[in-house]
C-alpha cells in the first residue's frame, strides 16, 4: 500500500472527524470507522510486523509466503503490514484475526511455518506451540487457552501510550490514523488555543525532553517563542546514532503520522512556519514511510498554508542526513542541516535564540514530540499522574543484551531497573548472573548490581551521577568483561569525536590507548605499551575527569562516563587486567594463557608447526611446552590440537 | 547525461543547505563520490570544491572510490559486539583474505564496519548490499560467502 492515493473517503474522514470534533457520527459513517479500526472486519485479517527488525528476521519472506498461501488456497483475506509491537526476540511476528474472534499473535513465524499455522487458523485450530497470545478486545470472542498479550510478563508492566497504535495501525494509511482520533489534538490546538496557552499546557504536564538532558520541553519553547524574529524553525532530531538504541526508528516506522502531528503542535506553539525532520538516511524504511505520510497529510490540507482556516502555515521538510553521533548535539545538528561539517559551537547563544540560519530554533527529539498529541488530547493533569513526582509520562527503552526477552519497551517513570530486567526482560539468559547494565548509550554509565532497585527517574539518576540518555538499555551477564566493554565504548566515542576541542579529540584517544594497552600483552619493547599500562594505574581516572570538565559539548563531557563508572564500581576488574595481566572472563583474547597438559599431549607436533611465534617447543612423541615469553595468546594451538591437550588457564 | 547531472537538475536552484541531500543522492546512484561529481556539485552550489570535500569527509557514510559488488556490512553496535561480532569479522577477513575497510582485488567483496543498524534483537547482524542476515554464526558466514563465490563462478 506504499503511496496509497488519497481518495474522496480520506477527505470525508477529514471533514467529518476534524471539522466537528466530538460530534456524533451517523451509523453508516461509524461503520466505516469500525472497519478502519478492524472492529468489524468483513474478512479475515493477517498482520505482519514489517519494521526493520522484523524484516531483518525475515518478515518479508513471511509476507510473501502468506500471499502465496492465500492465492494457492483461494482465500479472500486482508494482509496488513504493521509496525513493531516491540518484542524483537520473537520476530517475525504474524497475527491472525477472523471476524468475531480476537486477534491472535504467533511468534517466530518463518516462511515455511506460514502454511501449517494458517491451515490451523482457518480450520479454527490454533497451533499452540507458536502462539504468543491474543489481543484484548471485549467485543470479540476469545480463543480458549490462549493467554492475553497484556498478561504476558513482557507486556504486563508496560504502559504503552506512545507505542499504543504501533503494530495495530497501518503506517501507510492516513485513514487508519484518522479513525484512531489522529490529528484531532492538532486541529483542536490551532483552532482553540493561542500558542502561549499550548506552552502552558505542556509546561503543566511536566514533559521533559527525551533526548538525554531531561530539561522541561516547554522552557525551551518559551524562549524561542519570546525571541523576536521574522522566522523561527522547529527541528525534529531523528538522527538516532547511539549503538543499541532504536526507539525513534520503531516509533516512526510504526506510526509516522503521530510524529507529524507532534511536530505540527510544537511548531504552532513556538511560532515556526517551517519544520525539519533530520533523519539518518540508513533508516530507509522510516524515511519512505515518513515521505508517504507527509505527502498524504499535505494532500488533505493538514500541512501547508492556512491549515483549516486557522491562519497557521506549516511547511514540513524531510532532511536525510548521513548521520554522525556528534549531531545529537543541537548546535552540531544545526550546522549539519545547513550543509556544513557537523561540529558543535560554544553556547550561549543558545539555538532557541540563534539557531538554524541564525534564527530562533527549537530542536526536539522524536520521542518528546510523540508525547504531544496525547497530552493535548487528555490534558496535562492526566500526563502528570503518570510516572513519578517530577518525571512524568513514560519512557521508551531499547532492551538489548543478555536478557531472555529483548525489544522495545515503554514503561512509566518510577519502575525499577530490577523490574525492567527480571520481569519485562524475563531475567538473564541461560541462567547466568547479572553483572551490569549500561543505560544511555555509549556515553552512559555502567550500573552495578547494587543499584538494581533504583527507579527510572531523571532526578534520582542525576543524584547518583548517572545519565538517562535517550533510551539504550544494555544488560550484561557475568560472561561480559567490563574492561572490554569500556574499551568498546571509548573506541566508538574517540572515532565519533568531531575533533574540534582538544580534551575530547586527544583525551578520548589517550583513554583508548591506555585501555588497549591493559587488554593486550606486551609483545616486544616497541611502542608505548608499558608506558600506557603504567598510565592505566596512575592517570586514567584524572584524565577522564579533565575531559569531563573541559570539553566543549555533550559528547566530550559525557565521554568519560563509562570509564569513571567502571572504575568506581568494577575497579577489581581493572586491577586484575593491569596487575595480574589476566581477564577473568577470557573475553580479552590477548590476555589468555595456555598450558599443554603433560598427560594428554601425544607429541604430534601440530601445535608447534602452526604456532606463528615459534613459542612451542618439544620433540616428536614427547609432550610439548609453551614458552610464556614468546606466546602472544593468539589461541591457534588451542584450536588445532586434536587431543584437547591444551588448557586455558 | 550523467547521473550527477540528473540529480542536480532535480535540485535546481538549491542552496548550500541542500549539499548533504545532494551528496547522498549522488552516492546512491554512482555508488561513490568521484572528483568529477564533487566538482560539478561545487559549481552547481557555487561552493569551492575544497569546502565540499571538507563536508563530505566529515561523515563516515561517504565513499570516495568505487565500491565492491558485494558490500558486506558488519554491525558494530553494542548488542552485536557483546554477542561476538569480533569473531565474525575475523572469519570474514579469513574467508575473503582482505581486512576491514578494504575491497578485494576482483572488486567483488568489501568489508565495512557500520554503526548500529537498529536490529539489536537479532544480533549479531550482517548486511550484504541491502539484505539482512540475522543471528549469523561463523559457519553461516562460510556458507554465505561460498554461495556468492559459486554464483560468481569463482
Amino acid at each position: 500500500m506504499e503511496n496509497s492515493s488519497i481518495n474522496t473517503s480520506t477527505q470525508q474522514l477529514v471533514d467529518q472527524l476534524l471539522t466537528n470534533i466530538g460530534s456524533e457520527n451517523s451509523p453508516e459513517f461509524q461503520d466505516s470507522i469500525d472497519r478502519l479500526l478492524r472492529h468489524k472486519p468483513g474478512k479475515p485479517v493477517i498482520y505482519i510486523g514489517t519494521g526493520t527488525c522484523g524484516i531483518a528476521a525475515g518478515a518479508d519472506k513471511t509476507l510473501a509466503a502468506v500471499q502465496d498461501y492465500l492465492k494457492k488456497n483461494d482465500i479472500d483475506a486482508e494482509v496488513a503490514e504493521v509496525g513493531c509491537i516491540g518484542l524483537c526476540s520473537a520476530e517475525p511476528l504474524m497475527d491472525f484475526q477472523t471476524p468475531g474472534k480476537a486477534r491472535v499473535s504467533f511468534r517466530e513465524v518463518t516462511a515455511n511455518e506460514v502454511a501449517p499455522i494458517l491451515d490451523g487458523c482457518f480450520s479454527k485450530h490454533i497451533p499452540k506451540e507458536k502462539v504468543l497470545g491474543q489481543f484484548r478486545n471485549d467485543q470479540f470472542e476469545y480463543w480458549e487457552n490462549v493467554p492475553l498479550i497484556n498478561d504476558l510478563p513482557f507486556f504486563k508492566k508496560q504502559q504503552r501510550i506512545l507505542l499504543h497504535d504501533c503494530g495495530e495501525v497501518d503506517p501507510n494509511s492516513l485513514d487508519e490514523y484518522l479513525a484512531r482520533d489522529g490529528y484531532q489534538s492538532f486541529i483542536k490546538t490551532i483552532l482553540n488555543y493561542p500558542p502561549h496557552e499550548v506552552i502552558g499546557i505542556v509546561k503543566e504536564s511536566g514533559l521533559r525532553g527525551r533526548g538525554g538532558g531531561g530539561y522541561l520541553a516547554a522552557d525551551k519553547w518559551k524562549i524561542a517563542r519570546e525571541t523576536f524574529s521574522d522566522k523561527k524553525y522547529l527541528i525534529c532530531n531523528a538522527d538516532e546514532s547511539d549503538p543499541g538504541a532504536y526507539m525513534d526508528r520503531a516509533l516512526i516506522e510504526g506510526n509516522p503520522h503521530k510524529l507529524i502531528e507532534g511536530i505540527a503542535i510544537a511548531a504552532y506553539a513556538i511560532g515556526a512556519s517551517k519544520a525539519y525532520i533530520y533523519i539518518r538516511n540508513e533508516y530507509q524504511l522510516a524515511v519512505s514511510r515518513l515521505k508517504n505520510a507527509i505527502q498524504n497529510a499535505r494532500d488533505v490540507g493538514l500541512l501547508g498554508d492556512n491549515i483549516f482556516n486557522s491562519g497557521f502555515n506549516l511547511q514540513l521538510i524531510l532532511h536525510e542526513s548521513p548521520g554522525a553521533f556528534v549531531c545529537g548535539e543541537e548546535t552540531a545538528l544545526i550546522k549539519s542541516l545547513e550543509g556544513r561539517r557537523g561540529m558543535p559551537r560554544s553556547k550561549p547563544p543558545y539555538p532557541t535564540q540563534k539557531g538554524l540560519f541564525n534564527k530562533p530554533t527549537v530542536v526536539n527529539n522524536v520521542e518528546t514530540l510523540f508525547n504531544l498529541p496525547a497530552i493535548l488530547q487528555h490534558g496535562p493533569q492526566w500526563f502528570k499522574n503518570i510516572g513519578t513526582q517530577k518525571s512524568n509520562g513514560t519512557k521508551l527503552f531499547a532492551l538489548t543484551g543478555d536478557t531472555v526477552n529483548t525489544g522495545l519497551v515503554e514503561v512509566p517513570f518510577g519502575i525499577t531497573i530490577e523490574e525492567l530486567i527480571y520481569e519485562i526482560g524475563g531475567g538473564i539468559k541461560d541462567d547466568r548472573k547479572f553483572k551490569a547494565v549500561q543505560i544511555g548509550g555509549p556515553s552512559g554509565s555502567l550500573i552495578p548490581e547494587s543499584f538494581i532497585d533504583l527507579s527510572i527517574d531523571y532526578d534520582l539518576f542525576s543524584e547518583k551521577n548517572l545519565i538517562m540518555g535517550s533510551g539504550g538499555f544494555v544488560v550484561m551477564d557475568d560472561s561480559t568483561c567490563i574492561v572490554d566493554m569500556v574499551k568498546y565504548f571509548i573506541d566508538f566515542l574517540q572515532k565519533e569525536s568531531c575533533g574540534k576541542c582538544i580534551p575530547c579529540r586527544e583525551g578520548t584517544n589517550r583513554m583508548y590507548e591506555i585501555l588497549n594497552a591493559i587488554t593486550n600483552k606486551p609483545v616486544d619493547g616497541a611502542g608505548h605499551g608499558s608506558l600506557n599500562r603504567f598510565r592505566g594505574v596512575m592517570q586514567l581516572e584524572s584524565l577522564a575527569q579533565v575531559i569531563k570538565e573541559t570539553s566543549l559539548c555533550g559528547l566530550g563531557k559525557t565521554a568519560p562516563n563509562p570509564v569513571l563508572s567502571a572504575l568506581q564500581y568494577f575497579r577489581e576488574e581493572f586491577e586484575e587486567h593491569i596487575y595480574e595481566r589476566k581477564c577473568g572472563t577470557n573475553v580479552c583474547k590477548n590476555l589468555r594463557s595456555f598450558i599443554i597438559s603433560f598427560e594428554r599431549c601425544t607429541g604430534c607436533m601440530m601445535c608447534a608447526k602452526k604456532c606463528p611465534e615459534d613459542a612451542i617447543v618439544g620433540t616428536a612423541r614427547n609432550p610439548h611446552f609453551i614458552l610464556k615469553d614468546k606466546c602472544t595468546s593468539c589461541g591457534i594451538c588451542y584450536d588445532v590440537c586434536k587431543f584437547n591437550a591444551i588448557d586455558l588457564i | 547525461m550523467t547521473n550527477v547531472e540528473d540529480v542536480l537538475i532535480r535540485h535546481k536552484g538549491s542552496e548550500r543547505q541542500n549539499l548533504l541531500p545532494i551528496l547522498l543522492e549522488v552516492q546512491e546512484v554512482d555508488g561513490y563520490l568521484s572528483e568529477e561529481a564533487l566538482t560539478s556539485i561545487g559549481k552547481h552550489l557555487m561552493v569551492p570544491i575544497s569546502k565540499i570535500y571538507a563536508v563530505a569527509t566529515f561523515y563516515d557514510f561517504f565513499r570516495f572510490s568505487p565500491q565492491a559488488k558485494y558490500r558486506i556490512k558488519l554491525c558494530k553496535g553494542t548488542a552485536c559486539h557483546m554477542i561476538g561480532s569480533e569473531t565474525l569479522l575475523e572469519e570474514l577477513e579469513k574467508q575473503l583474505e582482505i581486512s576491514q575497510g578494504d575491497i578485494s582485488s576482483d572488486r567483488l567483496f568489501s568489508i565495512e564496519l557500520t554503526q548500529c543498524m537498529g536490529a539489536c534483537g537479532q544480533a549479531p547482524v550482517i548486511k550484504i548490499n541491502d539484505k539482512f542476515y540475522p543471528e549469523v554464526s561463523k559457519k553461516e558466514i562460510v556458507d554465505i560467502i561460498s554461495g556468492i563465490k559459486a554464483k560468481e563462478g569463482k
